[in-house]
């Protein structure tokens, strides 16, 4: 009796959990995207390896902190640095905005010139952090590695599948709920918040109104590179850090951010979830599951694969293109097309 | 008049360089950074048609460039007997399958009227030809990669002349970037860039991965190729008199000889296709082109169908970066999936572009050569600056060892800053872009 029990908890240890924690942080990556969007009117290739950039600090400072014997108990140092992180990509994204697009800005240029001058950052971002911290993969996570190991779980429960939830899933998760509470706080509660809304929905008027232009835009930054630092530090956390992993996240990060609708911070994170849900439905082998569903000893062949990992982005994309077949604005409505 | 003159003079310069090379390193490496500059001149002009033309941001070049590669391996390497006879009629379905899927696809496209009915019903017979094609063709996949996996284990190609692999190349790039042009294009410019970015990943994902294909990682070699072998020149009667009329050394000679072919033939390509491309900018089509990138309000309510126009001027560009694709595959003789990273083969060109000068044909051609000869030469003088910067530190110094390893990556950033520079100090490029008064 206890077979579909068993089925649930495969199902909720090997897709429910990651999903959860993959989409919270392409919501989180989503989110510094759609604001980039939303204000500056361009899409952001850097913002890939701006997460990169936020977590090689982040690690920096978690291995000083350990040098130190600084810690956080059962919870990894990391978390400790992150501020830290998160300031440092700050002054380096207010740099670049300072020197690479305030010009263009200034000049009205075409969106597509931002896209371009935003690829030219991503590289030198890109060389900076391989050249500090090399391209190689980094593990940053210490501290307790479980919340509830598979184990435990089995003990227990007496069922015969284990659930394991990852101490790094579960922060993920809470910060997340943190952080984007705090946002949508400060978006729409706080005076800079709301020029910041006003100044998306019409430059024109906002400015009009006094608000003032260069504070948005600064705020912005400041707001995409915490975002940016705690979506890859979190994602390092659960998996591990590679710069060029970093470059990959752009795609699903950019498929969550339209699928929710560019522009649209609720969206991001709606996408951010849909993206990482259907990544991990398609590519998850279904055998065991199968078995444990199917009554009698019928046996699945075959792995009941509907993708193979290695193609796993390819869900991203397809889900890009539906909507922009479907609904270009998103499903929440986004800017304008 | 002194426009011309300084683009003449561009050109010398560069061609001096490579002399230089030729006369301080050696003639073998002068020609082979050659006949790469050649193909990435071929690669630029491809960009430039898109990005100059009509202003469109391609971040997938080196998805088109592996479908020229993909192609160039297809048409030339010989079908391999036992793997088709492993096969046997699952490739036979699989291929029916594969047909049927297409030819579905596109008579619901044709037929039915623009809406979420024909999108949803094209969606949906992909979608189950694809489910098909995985039940019925897994299996032959794993029967094809199980014949003698050391050697083989693909199905290998037509073994057809490989210079026909140049036009399908192109054809095959601009297939597909015909199917993403039509869905992205019409929408924000923003929507192909990310659309480009995906497709590409996902072609060089099909690349390494499908085994019964491409061989995956373990490379495809020995592709056939369009020119002599060195050691049958240096068993040829003819090459070896020669050899002795110049007075060379045979065994170099032989290697100089077989890139002066690649030489050949890859600036016959160029140049072919750059009168062409010149021919098409100066005609009303290409005044049409200008028109809509400079202003599509005015340009559609001249009746210009702007979308239409996006398609096929990306479609085309596509089909160029297709054929030099192609072309690199041939002279490396080989395809190595692992070697398409989106540097060399998107931002690079994109820097090729940008720095020679976006709308001109001789400034991306030029950008293609310039970039093409920095990118090769910034590598020992990278590692040179490095040693010479760190030479005050100990030899044994972690920093110092942690700098000089270090140096490859400074690439990425020089070209990053290369393409910022250029876009913020000299947006018109090297050679700008020529405005009728």
């Amino acid at each position: 009796m206890s077979e579909p029990l068993n089925a649930f908890v495969l199902l909720a240890n090997f897709v429910l959990v990651p999903a959860v924690a993959y989409g919270s942080q392409l919501a989180l990556g989503a989110l510094g995207v759609t604001l980039i969007y939303g204000i500056l009117r361009f899409s952001n290739f850097a913002h890939g390896d701006t997460m990169a950039f936020g977590t090689m600090f982040t690690i920096l400072f978690t291995w000083w902190f350990q040098s130190m014997g600084l810690n956080l108990g059962p919870l990894p140092t990391a978390l400790l640095a992150l501020p830290f992180g998160i300031i440092a990509c700050a002054i380096f994204v207010l740099l670049s905005d300072r020197l690479v697009y305030r010009f263009y800005r200034k000049q009205r240029a075409d969106p597509v010139i931002f896209v371009i001058a935003s690829v030219g950052v991503m590289f030198v971002m890109n060389g900076v952090v391989r050249f500090i911290i090399g391209p190689d993969d980094q593990n940053f996570a210490d501290g307790e590695r479980f919340i509830i190991k598979a184990r435990e779980f089995k003990q227990i429960t007496g069922l015969s599948e284990g659930l394991a939830i990852k101490v790094s899933q579960g922060i993920t998760v809470v910060t997340m709920i943190v952080v984007v509470a705090a946002l949508f706080w400060f978006l729409n509660k706080t005076r800079t918040g709301k020029s910041m809304r006003a100044y998306s929905d019409n430059e024109d008027l906002a400015l009009l109104s006094g608000i003032n232009p260069d504070r948005v835009v600064m705020v912005t930054w400041m707001l995409a590179a915490a975002l940016a630092t705690i979506a890859g530090t979190l994602y390092g956390l659960d998996k591990s850090f590679k710069p060029f992993t970093y470059f990959q996240l752009l795609l699903p990060i950019f498929a969550s951010a339209i699928v929710g609708g560019l522009g649209n911070p609720l969206g991001a994170i709606a996408g951010g979830f849909v993206i990482a849900f259907s990544e991990i439905t398609v590519t998850y082998a279904y055998k065991k599951f199968a078995n444990y569903i199917v009554p009698g000893d019928w046996k699945a062949d075959g792995l009941m694969q509907l993708l193979s990992t290695n193609y796993k982005f390819a869900v991203s994309f397809v889900i890009l293109l539906l909507v922009l077949l479907f609904r270009p604005t998103g499903i929440f409505k986004g800017k304008a097309v | 008049m002194i426009g011309s003159l300084r683009n003449v003079v561009y050109f010398l310069i560069m061609a001096g360089l490579i002399v230089l090379v030729g006369q301080m390193q050696s003639w073998n490496v002068a020609l082979s950074i050659l006949n790469l500059c050649l193909i990435s001149s071929i690669m630029a002009l491809g960009v430039n048609i898109q990005w100059g033309y009509a202003g469109l941001f391609n971040v997938g070049v080196m998805g088109f460039a592996a479908l020229g590669g993909l192609a160039a391996m297809l048409i030339s390497m010989p079908p391999v007997k036992e793997a088709w006879a492993a096969a046997g009629s699952g490739a036979f379905i699989g291929f029916l399958i594969f047909i049927a899927t297409a030819v579905a696809a596109l008579l619901v496209y044709n037929k039915l009227a623009k809406g979420t009915l024909r999108s949803t019903l094209v969606m949906l017979i992909v979608i189950v030809g694809g489910v098909l094609l995985r039940i019925f063709f897994d299996p032959t996949t794993t029967a094809i990669e199980k014949v003698n996996p050391a050697a083989t284990g693909f199905l290998g190609g037509m073994g057809l002349p490989v210079l026909l692999a140049w036009p399908v190349g192109g054809m095959l790039a601009g297939a597909v970037a015909w199917v993403v042009g039509k869905i992205t294009l019409g929408l924000r410019s923003d929507y192909l860039a990310i659309a480009t970015l995906g497709i590409s990943e996902i072609i060089v994902a099909v690349l390494k991965h499908e085994d019964w294909l491409t061989r995956g990682v373990k490379n495809v070699n020995g592709i056939p190729r369009p020119v002599p072998y060195e050691i049958n020149l240096q068993n040829a009667e003819w090459f070896l008199s020669l050899c002795e009329r110049l007075g060379a050394d045979p065994v170099t000679f032989s290697s100089i000889f077989v890139k002066l072919c690649y030489t050949i033939l890859f600036a016959t390509v160029l140049l072919l296709i750059l009168w062409l491309s010149e021919k098409a900018l100066r005609s009303p089509w290409g005044r049409m082109m200008r028109a809509i990138r400079d202003n599509e309000v005015s340009a559609n309510a001249m009746g210009k169908d702007i979308t239409a126009r996006h398609l096929q001027v990306f479609v085309l560009g596509s089909v160029v970066v297709g054929i030099a694709g192609a072309m690199l595959t041939t002279l490396d003789g080989q395809l190595t999936p692992t070697a398409y990273q989106p540097l060399r083969f998107t931002f690079l060109i994109w820097v090729m572009v940008i720095v020679g000068g976006s709308g001109n044909n001789w400034g991306a051609v030029l950008g293609g050569f310039v970039i093409w000869f920095f990118w090769i030469e910034a590598e020992p003088l990278g590692i040179w600056l490095m040693d010479v910067m760190t030479s005050g530190m100990a030899t044994d110094s972690p920093l110092r060892l942690h700098l000089i390893e270090s140096a490859a990556h400074m690439r990425l950033m020089t070209m990053g800053l290369i393409l910022l520079l250029a876009l913020r100090f000299s947006p018109r490029g090297l050679i700008p872009e020529r405005t009728q008064q």
